[in-house]
């Protein structure tokens, strides 16, 4: 941030950054009233990216030798048809299996966003004049619990699709009151319960999850910067090296996430295949 | 971690993009890696089947090569032996020719004998003749004893 008169403190850099940019100011923690358009935007963004990288793939698919992008997906399709054939090796995969590619790359770009310097938009903003419209602005959707547990939750509901499907509905509630105790009427309110603490748990912990590796990796990046914004000579040295230190980790985190997400969304859409 | 309707939005998308990769990208990167995985599939049976023709050809030259090399010496013997016969032929057409010849020069030979006999024969018989006669000039009359004289002849 630039240095002057009415140069924020380091707690209002941190929390102007981690205010999103929203319809209406939120009034709890669960307020169904507001929109986070900053996180809307960009993950709206990076799925139409994400369906313009793998619809430029698809378009020029052919079954001759293959381009280096087009080996690049192909490669890609390859890892997820892999590992889903792997979880689910008897089900029908005509959904499941596409679901898992959109799931990496979207969450893929989305985390890749944290790769933009944490002011950039903001510069921007003011450079364009937007800043008089956009006072907040958070680009990484996947920071953004929003962001997703709105994707987990659509994890959740293919769970108890194809739970339905497969085990038929009769099945599947036969099986939310008889596994994995036992049949015995005195355990049924015991398995029904659990059933739902790993339905709740599941969905939860996989939204958390990349959430808060996501955010973390954020928060991070705001405090490095604010070794910069000091004005000592060598914290601004300590800001290019933990930068640089911590983006190169981040790279890491950013795809592994990403595999991660899309593992777990094919193990949980996997179990939903199996009877107790 | 303030939770608002982003959420509910957030799911719609993530079925959107779903559904779109499930309806267009999916299928067709699916079908080329299949029609590839195929392609190559037939490209290496293909490089089997070439392999396993060759070596038949091979094979096949190998065996025509040895049944030209038998043929050969089969007909190089047959000529041999041919050449042998032609040999044997001339020879015994040799040995008879000099048989007749033998037999010819024996014939004339005894002709020859033959007739130097007759004319020794003559030549006495005359000198036989002309002794009795020169003996007996003036007894004997040549006509008179000519039938006599011929027989002696005969006799000789």
């Amino acid at each position: 941030m630039a240095a002057g008169a009415q140069a924020p403190t380091s707690s209002e850099y941190i929390v102007h950054h981690l205010q999103h940019l929203q319809s209406a100011k939120q009034g709890f923690i669960i307020d169904m009233g507001v929109f986070n358009w900053d996180t809307l935007f960009w993950s709206v963004a990076m799925g139409i990216v994400t369906l313009a990288v793998l619809i430029k793939a698809a378009s020029n698919a052919t079954s001759g030798v293959p381009g280096r992008f087009q080996a690049a997906v192909e490669m890609l399709v390859e890892l997820v048809e892999t590992q889903s054939k792997g979880i689910i090796p008897h089900g029908d995969r005509s959904f499941i299996a596409p679901l898992a590619l959109t799931v990496f790359v979207w969450v893929f770009f989305m985390n890749s966003l944290d790769f933009l310097p944490v002011d950039l938009p903001h510069y921007l903003f003011t450079w364009t004049g937007l800043d008089k419209v956009i006072h907040y602005h958070r680009i990484v959707p996947t920071a953004d619990l929003n962001g997703t547990i709105g994707m987990s939750l659509g994890v959740l509901l293919l769970m108890l699709y194809y739970n339905i499907k497969i085990k038929g509905a009769g099945g599947f509630v036969h099986e939310l009151f008889c596994a994995p105790f036992g049949a015995h009427p005195a355990l049924w309110i015991f398995n029904f319960a659990l059933n739902l603490i790993e339905f709740a748990a599941k969905t939860v912990s996989l939204g958390m999850r990349l959430f808060g590796n996501m955010f973390a990796g954020e928060l991070i990046f705001l405090l490095i910067a604010l070794l910069g914004a000091t004005g000592v000579w060598w914290l601004w040295g300590m800001h290019l090296v933990a930068g640089a230190i911590w983006a190169i980790f981040h790279i890491l985190i950013v795809v592994l996430q990403a595999f991660i997400f899309m593992m777990l969304t094919l193990v949980y859409i996997g179990q939903a295949h199996e009877g107790h | 971690m303030n939770l608002n309707a982003t959420f509910i939005a957030q799911l719609i998308v993530f079925f959107i993009l779903a559904w779109v990769t499930m309806a267009y990208v999916w299928p067709p990167i699916m079908k080329a890696l299949d029609e590839r995985a195929k392609k190559i599939a037939d490209g290496l049976a293909a490089a089997d089947r070439g392999k396993l023709e060759l070596a038949e050809a091979n094979k096949r030259v190998e065996a025509e090569l040895a049944r030209s090399r038998t043929e050969n010496q089969a007909r190089m013997a047959e000529a041999e032996k041919q050449a042998a016969q032609l040999i044997e032929e001339a020879k015994k057409a040799a040995e008879a020719e000099r048989a007749r010849i033998l037999a010819q020069a024996r014939t004339e030979a005894a002709q020859e004998a033959q007739r130097a006999k007759d004319q020794l024969r003559n030549a006495v018989a005359e000198l036989a003749v002309k002794g009795a006669e020169q003996i007996l000039r003036r007894e004997v009359n040549a006509a008179a004893h000519a039938e006599l004289l011929g027989q002696l002849k005969a006799q000789l």
